[in-house]
């Protein structure tokens, strides 16, 4: 049988000190982001249509982040909390973009 | 419709295919089953559900450069040695997502290997393959996980790589190798077009 901590990640969010002092956490302010970085594999159509099939991004909104990957090496494609970016990077590795999540400093 | 997806009216795509070209493509997608591999089961195949929901991954990038693609570290900036902390947090992370992902390209790869074992040559060896819109999206999957793992092989790292692949003399070793990986490019790039809103 296999080691069972499958758990450790979600109680490691620290919940109990948001809900102590809710007024002191302005909601824009979540500090990690998604990038996604460029690579000569994957087509520029299909990396347009992942940001749109997964974000829901418009057309036009997604193809800019491509190009900003295709141009400028990367992109942040999305941001939130720690928990919601590794799920964005998880999905991003599904579809085969390369993609790694840092703190927004 | 030969060498490249249309979209069917009412969803999904289609594409002709002769019988060389669906038995390449076959043999691609098993070799890319094979670098996938079966994940962490036992070899026995005796697997307990339970074990396999609490299963964990490793904690250490795949040792294969096109594994190691596939399943890249999610934290660290490319091309840059990882800080401690990065570390200990991509390997966290590769622990508890690796083996999914594993599996969820395993599942695009098989529905591949599955439509073209159910097509049946018509005249000239030709097939009529129809992709429903979910199989759709898991070849669109697959033939980019295997465009990454040949262009891995073939060593393409820059965005100019690829262009130089165009004017490979016929006699260089990695020619057939590129006619596979562009050919792929032609059918993902015609795929994604059917499948974009």
């Amino acid at each position: 049988m296999g080691c069972v901590s499958v758990a450790p990640t979600e109680i490691e969010q620290p919940e109990t000190i948001e809900s102590e002092s809710p007024a002191a956490v302005p909601e824009p302010d979540v500090p990690w982001v998604t990038l996604v970085h460029n690579d000569p594999v994957n087509l520029m159509s299909y990396v347009t249509y992942v940001f749109q099939a997964y974000f829901g991004y418009s057309k036009d909104k997604a193809r800019k982040l491509m190009m900003d990957v295709h141009t400028k090496g990367r992109a942040v494609v999305s941001s939130g909390t720690r928990e919601e970016m590794e799920r964005d990077v998880q999905a991003m590795h599904g579809y085969g973009l390369w993609a790694t999540l840092t703190q927004d400093v | 419709m030969a060498g490249h997806f249309e979209a069917v009216p009412g969803g999904g795509a289609a594409i002709a295919l002769d019988e060389v070209e669906i038995s390449i493509l076959r043999s691609l997608a098993v070799q890319l089953l094979e670098l996938i591999g079966p994940g962490d089961q036992p070899a026995d195949g005796a697997v307990d559900p339970l074990d396999a929901l609490f299963a964990e991954g490793p904690s250490e990038a795949p040792a294969d450069p096109a594994l190691a693609r596939l399943f890249p570290d999610a934290y660290g900036e490319p091309g840059k040695a990882p800080d401690h902390q990065q570390q200990e947090y991509a390997s966290e992370f590769r622990r508890f997502t690796e083996n999914d992902l594993r599996a969820g390209k395993r599942e695009n790869v098989l529905s591949m290997v599955r439509a073209l074992d159910s097509l049946t040559a018509q005249g000239e060896g030709m097939a009529v393959l129809k992709l429903t819109p979910d199989e759709a999206r898991q070849w669109l999957g697959a033939l980019n996980d295997l465009r990454l793992a040949i262009g891995t092989r073939l060593d393409i790292q820059r965005d100019e790589d690829g262009e130089e692949l165009y004017r490979l003399p016929d006699s260089d070793d990695r020619k057939p190798m590129v006619m596979a990986y562009l050919w792929l490019g032609g059918l993902q790039e015609t795929l994604v077009e059917t499948l974009m809103p």
